[in-house]
């Protein structure tokens, strides 16, 4: 039986700072569901961020929860996790937040596969500081940093974490919530560090500035851009060009972090105990 | 001929930096001082400057971006605030350490936890013992005028040390107020062309930068970085005495406003000495010999100079919008007081009001309150409270 999602609000903390049309809270909402779809209790639930929009989210989470600073909501989790290894850990954080200041913490973070679910609020720039291009900024685009267009390659950010080691990557957007929500469930169920990318919108300091006027046009492109695995798979490299793929794009099994801590511990108890 | 306008801090301080056109500029946004920055990319995206910008992935990169800059002879700018200067913390040390004439205005911002985006002085002055050179301003016109002389006193070969210019977040950041601008030409004659002594890639003399340096000589590198601080006083007055005839407007290590004749004074730094400017006229008008002491170089801290201005005080009250938390008071009171001891006659009354964290708005009333509670002190000759949180709900 669903809850309503205002069961999982801190609603006395209303209204939240988002712009009108930004997608934050679509995913959000998205995240919400994904955690009532799983059944957990509010309880089992810790949710953290760092610092930029997206990570002004758990402010309004009725859980418990830890706003920290610009970058390193992994390393803060990691801490939780490691005292906690029952609580399900959420980090919820911005492309800016995830993947420039705090892009250390994230590769290392996969890489050693502690069970950590990530939710990356992608859009595109750094929003709260008004419009700097982000490393999530496509090439070309326009920043209030790159008025002429901006000259660096941005990440694929799943393809990274992936590499880097996670059990679990997906992408989803705002335009396609419903599935987004079941990729962030899945994501949460995994054991092993999990990351969605939720592609996101920002009309106000990016849909602007790049002929997108407002929200409606910025879900559009989400739509008209995202393709599912298997409608890649038909289409021509040619097709594909300007493009990104949605849905789960890497599970493996890897031991966790935590288990794998565990188990060392008991070990050497174990062989000091032997000793004596 | 110069230009007056209505203008922000962030305006002022990102004109202030157009003009200075330094070689490399590398930052990372933050509330408040993102604007600075953003402002002085305009200037670089529209060629009004030659500045190498960086948008590095973080402060501490920034900073280290800086001093990389530095170290190869360029002269190098960022400018930050609160957290962003937190993060850099490491760096500043390295900045100083290296005797590397880096500029930076710092916005001031409360520091983490809990999150806040307002004005209060405990960035800066956390980094008050890194070796940095710290420069207060009141307004946005100080912020400016100290700007530009930062950069000849950083880079005076007496001194060669980095600098840091302050202004108070949201205040004076984002608050419009008057102020006059010099032309692009004056300025930039003033600050002339840099010319470092030693850099990094001279073929002809090459060097070694951060090199490890154990108990052999670090302390002789340590104790030269001391040395330094020793002669900013003197190149401060120097550079200040240059500027007024560029200005007209003129400055000092500290500025005092009636406090010749004061008996009881007030210490404090940035936008709420306008406010206490105020309350000394309004009390001076009823007649009490109120006066006030507004410290411009904080490091190196000019003892002799202060300690002449308020000896013969019959109590002083010190405004500190920090903590230090070692329940001795705030910083400025800390250093006064210990400034004092050597002060000639008998011991002057002193206590510290921290006030203002996290953007708390302080008052009129409550700095009147303040010289009143000196006049009670010297009337009963009791100190009651020496550290007061003045405007907190307890």
């Amino acid at each position: 039986m669903a809850k309503p999602i205002t069961y999982y609000l801190r609603t006395d903390k209303m209204p939240h700072i988002w712009c009108e049309g930004c997608g934050h809270g679509i995913v959000l909402s998205a995240v919400l569901r994904a955690v009532d779809s799983l059944g957990l209790d509010k309880d089992d639930v810790c949710v953290v961020s760092g610092i930029g929009c997206a990570s002004r989210a758990p402010g309004y989470l009725d859980f418990d929860t830890l706003h920290t600073t610009h970058g390193r909501a992994l390393a803060f989790a990691t801490g939780i996790k490691t005292m906690k290894p029952n609580l399900n850990v959420l980090v919820l954080t911005g492309d800016g937040d995830l993947a420039a200041i705090g892009g250390n913490h994230l590769i290392h973070a996969a890489r050693r596969n502690i069970n950590l679910t990530t939710i990356c609020f992608n859009n595109s720039i750094y929003g709260m500081t008004s419009g700097q291009y982000s490393p999530m900024t496509p090439t070309g685009k326009m920043a209030t940093t790159a008025p002429y267009g901006h000259i660096e390659e941005p990440f694929d950010l799943c393809e990274l974490v992936f590499s880097a080691g996670a059990s679990f990557v997906a992408r989803g957007t705002c335009y396609h919530a419903n599935p987004l929500s079941k990729l962030i469930a899945k994501a949460i169920a995994v054991n092993g560090f999990s990351f969605v990318e939720a592609i996101s919108q920002c009309p106000t300091y990016y849909g602007r500035r790049n002929k997108m006027r407002d929200a409606l046009v910025m879900l559009d492109w989400q739509k008209e851009h995202a393709v599912t695995k298997r409608a890649a798979s038909r289409l021509s490299p040619e097709e594909l060009k300007d493009k990104f793929i949605i849905g789960e794009l890497g599970t493996r099994t890897r031991p966790e972090y935590t288990e794998r801590y565990e188990s060392i511990i008991k070990a050497a108890t174990k062989e000091t105990d032997d000793n004596v | 001929m110069s230009r007056r306008v209505a203008i922000t801090g962030n305006e002022a301080i990102a004109e202030a930096m157009r003009q200075i056109n330094p070689d490399v500029v590398a930052a990372y946004p933050i509330t408040p001082a993102t604007e600075i920055v953003q402002m002085f990319a305009n200037s670089v995206s529209d060629g009004k400057v030659d500045t190498e910008f960086v948008t590095v992935e973080s402060e501490h990169s920034a900073m280290s971006a800086a001093i990389g800059a530095s170290a190869a002879g360029a002269r190098a700018m960022t400018a930050t605030s609160s957290q962003g200067l937190a993060l850099m913390w490491e760096m500043l040390y390295i900045a100083a350490g290296l005797k590397l004439p880096i500029v930076a205005p710092i916005v001031n911002r409360a520091l983490s936890a809990p999150i806040n985006i307002h004005c209060d002085h405990s960035d800066t002055m956390g980094a008050r013992d890194s070796g940095w050179i710290q420069i207060y301003s009141e307004d946005a016109q100080e912020a400016y005028d100290n700007l530009i002389q930062a950069i000849r006193i950083a880079e005076h070969p007496d001194v060669l040390l980095p600098a840091m210019v302050t202004m108070d977040g949201f205040i004076v950041s984002h608050g419009m107020s008057n102020a006059e601008f010099l032309d692009d030409d004056v300025v930039r004659g003033f600050i002339k062309e840099y010319e470092p002594k030693h850099y990094l890639l001279d073929v002809e003399n090459p060097i070694t930068v951060g090199a490890l340096d154990f108990s052999d000589w670090y302390f002789e590198h340590r104790r030269q970085v001391a040395d330094a601080h020793t002669r900013v006083k003197d190149v401060v007055l120097q550079v200040a005495e240059e500027f007024k005839g560029i200005s007209g407007r003129e400055y000092k290590l500290f500025d005092g406003y009636k406090l010749d004749d004061a008996e009881y004074a007030i210490v404090i730094v940035n936008s709420a000495a306008g406010t206490a400017k105020t309350v000394v006229d309004e009390l001076r008008a009823k007649g009490l010999k109120a006066g006030l002491l507004k410290i411009r170089l904080f490091r190196p801290f000019p003892q002799e100079e202060i300690v002449e201005a308020l000896s013969g005080k019959k109590a002083i009250a010190v405004l500190d919008r920090a903590d230090t938390l070692s329940l001795m008071g705030g910083p400025l009171y800390i250093d006064l007081r210990a400034a004092m001891y050597d002060s000639p006659g008998p011991r002057v009354k002193m206590v510290n009001y921290i006030y203002g964290l996290g953007g708390r708005d302080i008052n009129m009333e409550q700095i009147a309150g303040v010289y009143n509670d000196l006049v009670e002190i010297v009337k009963t000759g009791e100190i009651k409270r020496s550290v007061t949180y003045l405007g907190v709900r307890e």
